[in-house]
């Protein structure tokens, strides 16, 4: 039974970190119609803006903060560079540029910090007894942290003026436009809000495992991936179940001896079986095709 | 009265050419003035040209994406490999183990094929393109997990050998044999249904297209051809590892798919060659970190070929300076729309059209006629 909680735990704060990189995926699709396929490298190349900077500033908070401005930038750069001249072209296009663009950025952080992964500690953080159970710091550290972003991107989105211009522009892009609206700048916010939660995610994601290497936005980003279809992609709480569902499964399939090697097989399986049923997700809507 | 059918040469031309090609090295090779490396080169290239045209099916004449092409290639590569090493004992390392191992292999992968075409009847899209990707990875998984004694986990398995004078030229006689079969599929009346479910899905079933038939056709053939590369890899290669199998591999097939042209089968043939060739020949001369510089042009070049190609902004540009244009102009002849040459409809030629235009306008003087009177009248 302690085990069971414990594990249960470990899912909650790994699906934390997969909910937030899958906000980023489904906030992107919901507004700009596309899978931004190179999501989860912006996880990568945010690690290593906070490698770099650790190392000239010695100050972690600060870096922390450095390198989630900077990812946040980054996104923008590359919707603005690649994604916005295929603006209303196919969407197959879009998706070969997205998977180009992914390819792209790992291969230059290939040949800038080479292939060998780096270590990297930003805290070395005890563990806490809670009613008699030993959980690591870090892990309700990442709980909280997801909790918060969670509620506050909730509240952005239903409340504020912009938020309400995202809802808008993922329901009709043309009639939001009649009414003012920015598109084009909505866009970039979306991208913006994304790459500086796949950042937040890296941060977390590094006191879980302290490695980086070019690849390393891969698993998460895939994984995040998959967690945003299975909610039902387009979905912001759809995202944040698909994460933790997600999340859950990983570190119950782990806990298993016999199943372990196949934990990436299962959940892939798990995607395949809920998409044949609801091929929205679980959250998703259904759109009608029209000629 | 009925005219004899006219041959189209164009039809033929990388039939023939593919054909001398080989003929040329089948001599050189048997003759022994091809050393190893240059033997596996051409390995390389069959395969890398099975399987890009077999993808470009999928990609360009369906129009879904699939990101798990190399992992039907897996399954291919693993099965016929297997199949091989078991039966050498018995047969020998002669051509009729290889046509089994063939056969076996492509058979599993378009097994597999339609296994994951079931999924494609309900998704399209980006989420059939993560479908796919996963079903590589699953691939991948099972195999890296397997028990040592039957697809030796992450080391592979080992397979037969066979004489490499010839193996290039079986890998081309199979390119051969997949041209011939999917071009034919293309131009039939089958090819114009999957072309049509590619532009529009709803109005193809208006018409009364089987759409769960073609995907699932498309999606098999293509699978059995990647199935067919994976086994002549495994005999190429001796070794059979699955990591090689991975996700970059997909997109490497998708690069060579792009670069041709989506939807043109020799574009696919001549970039696959291109790709191949200089993935060799960079191999040697770029080591160390400067490897990486290989990907990174990939990368560059699938994101400016899809933005040249399909950005709306850049439609004026395009149709100003294409390759047919290009061509025209350096023949100095200007560009005459009357006499451009549609061989897929021929509308604008029938000749009723200016029957209908006499009839039209005999009307018109009928009636002129007609009004001329009321006219008097007021």
């Amino acid at each position: 039974m302690l085990d069971f909680i414990v594990t249960f735990i470990n899912g909650l704060s790994l699906g934390g970190i997969y909910a937030m990189i899958a906000l980023g995926y489904t906030m992107v699709y919901g507004i700009a119609k596309m899978l931004n396929f190179a999501h989860g490298d912006i996880i990568m190349v945010s690690g290593y803006i906070l490698i770099v900077f650790m190392g000239i500033t010695g100050n972690i908070p600060l870096s922390i903060l450095i390198s989630i401005f900077f990812a946040g930038m980054f996104g923008v750069l590359m919707e603005k560079s690649a994604y916005m001249p295929l603006r209303g072209a196919s969407p197959l296009a879009v998706l070969i540029t997205a998977i180009g663009v992914s390819y792209l950025l790992q291969s230059v952080a290939q040949m800038i910090f080479g292939s060998a992964p780096k270590y990297v500690v930003i805290a070395n953080l005890g563990s806490v007894n809670l009613f008699g159970l030993s959980i690591q710091l870090y892990k309700i550290i990442t709980l909280a942290v997801t909790i918060v972003i969670m509620v506050v991107l909730s509240l952005f989105i239903k409340f504020s003026k912009t938020g309400r211009a995202m809802i808008a522009v993922s329901e009709d892009r043309g009639a939001s436009g009649l009414m003012g609206i920015d598109s084009n700048k909505i866009i970039s916010i979306t991208f913006l809000i994304g790459a500086m939660l796949a950042s937040v995610a890296c941060t977390l994601y590094f006191l879980l495992t302290p490695n980086i290497n070019p690849t390393f936005g891969a698993k998460p980003g895939i994984k995040a991936f998959t967690a945003a279809v299975i909610g039902g992609i387009g979905s912001i709480p759809g995202a944040m179940i698909g994460g933790i569902f997600l999340g859950i499964i990983e570190c119950f399939s782990n806990s298993i001896p016999v199943l372990s090697p196949y934990t990436d097989a299962i959940e892939f399986l798990i995607l395949i079986i809920l998409l044949l049923v609801r091929p929205t997700g679980i959250l998703g809507k259904k759109r009608k095709e029209k000629v | 009265m009925k005219t004899p059918k006219k041959i189209k040469w164009k039809h033929f031309i990388n039939y023939i050419v593919i054909g001398v090609f080989t003929l040329i090295f089948s001599l050189l090779s048997v003759t022994n003035s091809l050393d190893l490396l240059q033997k596996f080169l051409l390995e390389k290239i069959a395969i890398s040209i099975l399987l890009s045209v077999s993808l470009g099916l999928v990609v360009g004449f369906l129009g879904e994406l699939s990101l798990g092409h190399a992992g039907f290639m897996c399954i291919g590569a693993y099965l016929g490999g297997k199949a091989a090493s078991i039966l050498e004992p018995i047969l020998g390392s002669t051509l009729l183990t290889l046509t089994i191992s063939l056969v076996i292999g492509g058979v599993s992968a378009l097994i597999s094929g339609l296994i994951i075409g079931l999924p494609a009847l309900r998704l399209k899209g980006d989420y059939l393109a993560i479908v796919t990707l996963a079903f590589g990875e699953i691939v991948k998984t099972l195999f890296l997990n397997s028990s040592e004694d039957s697809f030796g986990g992450p080391t592979g398995i080992n397979t037969p050998r066979f004489d490499n004078k010839y193996l290039f030229i079986v890998g081309f006689v199979l390119v051969l044999f997949m041209l011939f079969v999917i071009q034919n599929l293309i131009r039939s009346k089958h090819g114009r249904a999957i072309t049509a479910i590619r532009d529009s899905e709803i109005a193809a079933r208006a018409t009364g297209i089987n759409v769960v038939k073609y995907k699932l056709l498309v999606f098999a053939l293509s699978a059995f051809f990647a199935g067919i590369a994976g086994v002549l890899y495994s005999y190429s290669n001796y070794t059979v590892q699955c990591t090689k199998f991975d996700y970059n591999y997909s997109i490497e097939i998708l690069v060579m798919v792009v670069l041709g042209g989506m939807g043109n089968i020799n574009g696919s043939i001549i970039s696959a060659l291109l790709i191949t060739f200089l993935q060799v020949e960079l191999a040697s001369i770029l080591t160390g970190n400067l490897a990486v510089l290989q990907n990174i042009l990939y990368a560059l070049v699938l994101i400016l070929i899809v933005i040249y190609n399909n950005a709306p902004s850049l439609k004026g540009f395009r149709d100003k300076y294409n390759f047919k244009n290009l061509i025209k102009r350096l023949r100095k002849q200007k560009f005459d729309p009357s006499k451009e040459i549609d061989d897929e409809a021929k509308w604008d030629r029938v000749p009723t059209k200016i029957e209908m235009n006499e009839v039209l306008s005999l009307d018109i003087k009928v009636e002129e006629s007609t009004l001329k009177p009321d006219k008097g009248d007021k």
